[in-house]
């Protein structure tokens, strides 16, 4: 049986600081198979970058093991480091006086590419990420997603099985961020078997490209699965937003139909013909239910204007989870570093 | 997309083959490491011109201030051609302050640092690479200052033994730059004390090295005990064997002494560094200290 591409088992990782040691990571236990798009995903602080530090060698863990294609972090550093590459959002890495084209054939000699191969490989490169025109640009002069376009090129330089990515869209605009996410995609679909391990606070990000995800907060994983198993986990019932021309005994002829657990109206709008339409939010015990709210309305004479359902998204998860927002989570990481 | 996909270049191996290296394959990747990083620094003679004001023209009017004070005061000839081999030197000590030095603290903060850590290569070959790309950017500055100084002032060399000259020459380079690799590993672990320590040392070192007066003036004991900066031991040897005819002062060391010293400095010191990059390593990776931008 091969080898999982990421084995963590009871990973502890503490840092010494005062007045008293920060837990940046406490018991955790992670499975990736080969192939998989796996994310991490949590609030500033969570312990996200601390576990790409150690699965990439650079960091080791207080306690317990951590395993890359079956290679040790402690001991087979080297084995790991000539299979992974890694790229960070807002990464400044290089040297401003070189052209993009030298910058990235610098680093092919680090992974040991033969002059002219390396040459090849970062010409191809560049032409994949899209800076063709700026291959004789320097590097101090490019824009932040030009910038992280190359550096996305650096860390596919070695062709690596594992590539860790640590918010690499972070700072970028819309445009930018999208590009560098499809960029990523295709790079991953082009072999079987390579695995991305992408730390990211961007709920979206990690919904559209992940397989599974795990959620991290303060140095725990408090879930992992694929994004729909996550989101099913915190939909218990079925949500729709209903919206009706009218309804005649308002919504409590809906409450009193079995199954429906609630029903409140939303808001009233008036259209262009001033007629007055209902809105309300409609939780049902299961989506079979439905059917029956159909009927009663049609009994009232009430006609469905719209129907949609409420998918609850990965930010519902967290706060289920965690009892409270991302944006407070950040906001307490920052009080916390300041 | 079809420039990724084309990147597969290695078919059918699976990562615990592209894992598993030869020795041959890690000695090219440490050599190639080596003129990776040595290239920036080759490169950014031509890319940045304000090195001529800054590397050439203001070590000449140092130089030739000291030249203008021994005419003044009516000191020997050789003294002149003894401060001008002392300016042109300067341009190494300078190199191995601020670009190997300061240099790893400086890629910690752009994140180089981890970066060089997470490939697969020997760290020693950044630090090579470091050094040979600043001894070619510094060899060019030095030389172009001893040319001009030396037509200027009219300094006569008198060598009666090239090869030897040369070799000390280089001798003293690769004591000095592994005294540098050394000083980049210790400078990382003191973090923002490095520049005010780069800049402390400066004059200092300017003064226990002799750029402008052989060694030898501070006394036995004084130039004994300076002898463990490459600078100062090097640039004695050279003063020897470039101005044959001078008369050097009561207590010089001789010549292949020097060499000697020079010798066990350039060992000891490239053995140290090496040793003190896998400390740093060894504490970086447990304390988290030395790869992360913000600590």
């Amino acid at each position: 049986m091969p080898p999982l591409a990421i084995e963590v088992r009871g990973i502890r990782r503490v840092y010494s600081a005062k007045p008293a040691p920060v837990v940046a990571l406490d018991r955790v236990d992670l499975h990736v198979a080969p192939g998989e798009f796996f994310g991490l995903l949590g609030p500033n602080g969570a312990g996200k970058t601390t576990l790409i530090k150690i699965l990439t060698t650079l960091l080791l863990p207080s306690a317990g093991t951590a395993r890359v294609f079956g290679f040790d972090v402690e001991r087979d550093t080297k084995k790991i480091r000539r299979i992974m590459n890694m790229v960070a959002g807002g990464e400044q890495s290089g040297y401003g006086i070189l052209t993009v084209r030298e910058q990235l054939w610098m680093f092919t000699q680090f992974y040991g590419l033969a002059g002219g191969d390396g040459w090849r490989r970062v010409d191809e490169l560049i032409e994949a990420v899209g800076l063709t025109e700026q291959r004789i640009q320097r590097v101090s002069t490019l824009s932040t997603g030009q910038r992280q376009k190359m550096n996305l090129a650096r860390g596919l330089l070695n062709d690596p099985w594992i590539l860790f990515l640590d918010e690499p869209t972070l700072g970028l605009d819309v445009s930018a961020a999208r590009s560098l996410r499809e960029l990523i995609v295709d790079w991953k679909r082009a072999v079987p078997g390579r695995t991305i391990l992408l730390t990211t606070h961007y709920m979206a990000e990690a919904d559209e490209l992940c397989d599974r995800i795990a959620i991290v907060d303060h140095g725990r994983i408090l879930a992992i699965g694929s994004p729909d198993e996550l989101k099913r986990r915190v939909q218990r019932e079925s949500i729709f937003r209903l919206e009706l021309d009218h309804l005649d005994g308002g919504v409590a002829t809906l409450v009193r139909l079995p199954g429906v657990v609630s029903a409140s109206e939303a808001a009233g709008a008036i259209d262009a013909a001033t007629r007055q339409t209902v809105v309300m939010n409609l939780v049902l015990e299961d989506d079979g239910v439905l059917g029956q709210v159909v009927g009663a309305l049609a009994r009232t004479g009430s006609e469905i204007l719209g129907l949609r359902k409420s998918e609850p998204t990965l930010e519902d998860v967290f706060v289920e989870l965690v009892g409270r927002g991302f944006a407070e989570s950040d906001a307490e990481a920052a009080g916390k570093a300041g | 997309m079809a420039g990724i996909i084309d990147l597969v270049g290695r078919a059918g191996i699976g990562p615990h083959e592209a894992a598993d290296w030869s020795r041959r394959q890690e000695l090219m990747t440490d050599l190639r490491s080596v003129r990776g990083r040595a290239y920036p620094r080759v490169i950014g003679l031509a890319r940045e011109p304000s090195w001529v004001l800054f590397e050439i023209l203001l070590p000449f009017l140092a130089t030739a201030a000291f030249v203008f004070v021994y005419r003044a005061i009516g000191a020997p000839q050789e003294y002149v051609g003894f401060v001008v081999l002392g300016g042109a030197l300067t341009a190494f000590w300078l190199n191995v302050i601020w670009m190997m030095a300061n240099q790893l603290y400086w890629e910690k903060s752009q994140g180089n640092l981890e970066l060089y850590f997470a490939a697969p290569m020997h760290f020693m070959s950044i630090l090579f690479g470091m050094a040979i790309g600043g001894i070619v950017m510094s060899t060019t500055r030095a030389a172009t200052v001893l040319l001009i100084a030396g037509l200027v002032f009219g300094v006569t060399f008198s060598v009666d033994q090239w090869a030897l000259l040369l070799g000390v020459f280089l001798l003293t380079l690769a004591a000095l730059y592994g005294l540098g690799m050394v000083l980049a590993s210790l400078f990382l672990v003191w973090g923002r004390e490095a520049w005010h320590m780069g800049q402390m040392l400066t004059e200092p070192v300017y003064f226990v090295s002799g750029l402008n007066f052989p060694v030898a003036r501070l006394g036995f004991l004084g130039a004994l005990s300076v002898a463990f900066i490459p600078l100062a031991t090097g640039l004695d040897a050279m003063r020897q064997l470039a101005f044959t005819d001078a008369a050097f002062p009561l207590g010089t060391p001789d010549p292949l002494l020097e060499v000697a010293i020079l010798t066990v400095m350039t060992v000891v010191s490239i053995l140290a560094a090496r040793w003190m990059l896998i400390t740093m390593e060894r504490r970086a990776r447990r304390d988290g200290r030395l790869s992360i931008r913000w600590q």
